[in-house]
């Protein structure tokens, strides 16, 4: 079983974001599970969404203590205590920003990728919400499933110009990125 | 059809398909998905219904009664604070013996605040009369609901379906939603008898006298007892049409060889399951899950703890000053048996605390002494609490 | 005591503001009602009592175990904000104590689920000062629709669809209810006009006996615009007659903020996309509807008397401010 967290503010779409995820693992005949963790959430606060991905129906439905990944929208959140708390030793982080991890390699032992996820969301979609590039990136970097998949997903929810620009932001995001560099640790 | 889907959304297209006519919504979290998903379908026009955002859940409730009174299937969600403050209304339909389905998403009451899951506010109304059902996952969260029509309007009681708020009714996961056909089928048109209508008038909600009120109550009580049957049939139909069980009164699962069960209602069972699966050192274990809460199924659950030395009664509520509501009751049932288990009475996951794998461990440790210690909020932190205010070296049982 | 000398230009700035709110509250960027309480608060003082029912202002002033208030503050439950705000008053009143008793309720917890509570205590002449802050639906559960959200509006219990435009019903009109218990005052405002706010909560808390404010608060996420626009939203919901600003005296109208230049409902409605259908093309139904929307503003203003003439020296539409500050246009 594989166990995501994903880290955001509110109004990036964090929620949508594990549901897109598990909605494309749905279409890859993958068994999904996707929640939030509410708290009195206000645009900007902290905000945090499960997703498990498994080749047989998931029964467990407490909070993720434990992630093989950590997909984080803000970089602002890592000042947040405990944020990363419970990443497994092989983990790994996909974090939004424009730096590059080299520049964050003292706050964690992992295997850290960073993207320019808002800039890239501005660029396709006029707004600054990067889920849908960070899916896109998490997607090439473990291999777990083709972009079409995530493509599938967003249908399901957006329509006409939104879902182009959506499709048009997945498909840079893709591009941007090396494509199974984490493939061996999903594969685990 | 296999989808994935939010819970919330998934109930709301469930309720579509049953066709109600008259829908009332008053927002309070975690519900709102549901009505909002609603109030979607009906502006969209793929559901016909009077969709009515009434200003308060007393409203809600009162609404739905008047529509069902006046011969027309309905609909309501609450949780919480909304299931107290309708709490009124809900006797007085169970009491008129009027046909209704709600969904309860359960979630912990005030005070202190919260928003989060736990099972306190449709505890709160198990006496109102209601037949009360209890899902342990999405799925049966929808075949439920159906199930729920068919029953309420057969036995003439609301039936309360009650799903985990946050837990079930905001998690996306595969549920098949079955189509209209399938549910057409399975449920006839409403047809309430002592529906009001002006070519056959009746007078609904009068004074009783002490000289009948007894009489009322008797027939009420033994209508609820009665509905176990229709209970049992309606899933045991729904199971051959679709092919599956929504866990019927209740169902248990686990070893022969078992000699430990726990007991619980709700979504909680899957994560017990699954730490079932994980933790192989531990003693063989049968999981218990309650759905129907009333009818209280104490025939069923005798037969379920067959051959149990300890049972763990795991309630997400509890009576202040007393303990273990379920436990109680599980107590009282089980006292009829040759054999009675121990029974451990805990609560868990109050007000949505998150509920651990490594709870399955914890309750194992605990009775593993063999000693039948006092009912406990089993995940309290003690070092979060001033002294004085922890409980301890103080008279019990007083 | 020290003394210190302060320039007249610099006064204004300096002069010391009593802070019943502290900053450091979970509110979103550009929250209409965290800006009215802070100014409610302020005009009120220290020596008030508040009973604040469910909603947006209470969740996000108090996350456990911090709270932003500096006030004694109880939050009950969401429907009887009144009767809680009448208790307080009642026990004030047997103690013989001058503290005042403000009760704060979204449109939510006033105009609907609170709604008796506010009747009885508002007919029963308790001393308190009710402060209404419509923001136009139930926010604090995700926006859905309340009897105070506008006609046509989207809200997602009031979705636009094949079958519907918004919410059907047109915004109830609280204060003449209000005012209808025959209470000595109510009033509307704008966080658009802070003085007029502070005027009004000074002018309200120095009578004895119910009196009501309902003031309009923008917000950002269930209406649909950038936080920072909040304020002009706010100001041209005034202007256009949609949310008239005044004031009634047991029902008699003895004063409104005039509009000048009434601006057109749509440059109101344009800026917020809770109300974006309105503007979809070839839809014959959205043009019915904002016919519907300039006919009620056009009512109000007749309604109110609310055209005014010619300048004026204290410049109470802000416009001239707006346009000295220059306006957003994106």
């Amino acid at each position: 079983m594989i166990e995501v967290r994903i880290h955001g503010r509110g109004g990036q779409g964090n929620v949508v974001a594990a549901y897109v995820l598990a909605t494309a693992a749905f279409t890859e005949g993958w068994h999904a599970q996707a929640f939030p963790a509410f708290g009195a959430e206000r645009r900007g606060a902290p905000v945090v969404a499960f997703v498990r991905l498994n080749d047989k129906p998931i029964r467990r439905r407490c909070q993720v203590a434990k992630p093989d990944y950590l997909i984080i929208q803000d970089e602002a959140l890592l000042q947040v205590p405990g944020l990363i708390d419970g990443l497994k030793p092989d983990g790994s982080v996909l974090l939004n920003s424009n730096k590059e991890p080299g520049a964050f390699a003292g706050l964690m032992p992992n295997n850290i990728v960073t993207l320019p996820a808002t800039q890239l969301a501005l660029q396709h979609l006029g707004r600054p919400v990067p889920n849908t590039a960070l899916l896109s990136a998490f997607l090439k970097l473990t291999g777990l499933m083709p972009t079409a998949a995530l493509g599938r997903a967003l249908e399901q929810r957006f329509k006409g110009a939104i879902l182009e620009k959506n499709i048009a932001l997945i498909e840079a995001a893709g591009d941007s990125i090396d494509a199974g560099a984490w493939q061996e640790v999903a594969n685990a | 059809m296999l989808k994935a889907l939010e819970g919330s959304q998934a109930i709301a297209e469930t309720v579509m398909l049953c066709r109600p006519q008259v829908v009332a919504a008053y927002p309070i979290t975690p519900q709102t998905h549901i009505v909002e998903n609603i109030a979607k379908l009906v502006a969209n026009g793929r559901m016909n219904c009077e969709f009515v955002s009434v200003e308060s859940e007393f409203s809600a409730a009162s609404l739905v009664l008047g529509a069902a009174s006046a011969g027309s299937r309905c609909y309501t969600a609450s949780a919480s604070q909304g299931i107290l403050l309708m709490s009124e209304v809900l006797y007085n339909i169970a009491g008129l013996r009027v046909p209704m389905v709600m969904t309860c998403a359960n979630r912990a009451i005030s005070a202190p605040l919260s928003i989060w899951n736990d099972q306190q506010d449709s505890m709160a109304v198990r006496d109102a009369g209601w037949i009360q059902l209890y899902c342990a996952d999405n799925q049966e969260a929808v075949d439920t609901t159906i199930q729920a029509y068919r029953i309420s309007e057969k036995t003439e009681l609301p039936v309360m379906v009650c799903v985990d708020g946050f837990t079930l009714t905001h998690t996306l996961e595969p549920i098949d939603i079955p189509d209209q056909d399938m549910v057409d089928a399975f449920l006839p048109p409403f047809n309430f008898a002592r529906a009001l209508n002006p070519r056959n008038p009746i007078s609904v909600g009068t004074l009783v006298s002490p000289d009948f009120y007894p009489e009322a109550r008797h027939s009420h009580h033994h209508a609820l007892l009665d509905a176990i049957t229709d209970i049992v049939a309606a899933d045991a139909d729904w199971q051959e049409l679709s092919g599956r069980s929504a866990g019927g009164l209740l169902a248990a699962d686990g070893p022969d060889d078992a000699r430990i069960g726990i007991l619980t209602l709700g979504s909680i069972y899957g994560t017990l399951s699954a730490a079932r699966d994980e933790y192989t050192d531990l003693p063989s274990t049968r999981l218990i899950r309650l759905r129907a809460y009333r009818p209280f199924p104490a025939d069923a659950l005798r037969r379920a703890c067959e051959g149990l030395t300890d049972l763990i009664v795991l309630e997400r509520a509890l009576s202040p000053g007393y303990g273990g509501i379920v436990a109680a009751e599980v107590h009282s049932a089980l006292a009829a048996m040759d054999s009675t288990p121990r029974i451990h009475s805990f609560a868990v996951g109050l007000g949505g605390r998150d509920i651990p794998l490594e709870l399955y461990r914890k309750l194992h440790d605990t009775i593993s002494s063999g000693e039948v210690a006092p009912f406990s909020i089993i995940d309290v932190d003690l070092d979060k609490l001033p002294m004085e205010d922890r409980g301890l070296g103080r008279a019990v049982n007083g | 005591m020290s003394t210190q000398e302060i320039s007249l230009e610099k006064l204004r700035v300096r002069q010391p503001r009593f802070e019943g709110i502290e900053s450091g509250h979970r509110a979103c960027l550009g929250c209409g009602e965290a800006l009215a309480a802070r100014l409610v608060t302020e005009a009120a003082g220290p020596d008030v009592m508040i009973a604040n029912a469910t909603g947006c202002l209470e969740i996000f002033t108090t996350p456990w175990p911090e709270s932003a208030w500096r006030l004694p503050w109880m939050h009950s439950l969401f429907e009887n904000t009144g009767a809680i705000a009448a208790g307080m008053e009642s026990a004030l009143k047997a103690q013989g104590k001058p503290t005042k008793v403000l009760a704060f309720g979204g449109d939510g917890g006033t105009f609907d689920i609170g709604f008796q509570a506010l009747s009885g205590m508002l007919e029963r002449g308790h001393n308190v000062l009710y402060v209404c802050f419509d923001n136009e639906a139930y926010m604090n559960t995700g926006i859905q629709r309340s009897s105070s959200t506008p006609h046509a509006a989207m809200t997602t219990t009031s979705p636009p669809g094949s079958e519907r435009m918004g919410k059907r019903h047109l915004k109830k009109d609280i204060l003449s209810i209000v005012a209808s218990h025959h209470i000595p005052y109510a009033a509307t405002s704008s966080v658009a006009y802070p003085s007029d706010i502070r005027k009004k909560v000074r002018r309200a808390i120095a009578i004895e006996g119910p009196t009501f404010m309902q003031i309009h608060c923008p917000c950002p996420l269930g209406w649909g615009h950038e936080g920072a626009h909040s304020i002009e939203v706010a100001r041209l919901a005034v202007q256009t007659g949609l949310f008239p600003v005044i004031e009634l005296e047991r029902r008699e109208l003895i004063g409104s903020m005039p509009i000048r230049e009434p601006r057109p409902v749509t440059e109101y409605l344009a800026m917020q996309q809770r109300f974006r259908h309105l503007f979809a093309k070839n839809d014959s139904r959205a043009v019915e509807e904002l016919a519907h929307i300039q006919a009620l503003a056009d009512h109000n203003i007749k309604h109110f008397n609310l055209r005014g003439e010619g300048a004026d020296a204290l410049d109470s539409e802000g416009a001239d401010t707006v346009r000295r500050g220059g306006m957003r246009r994106s």
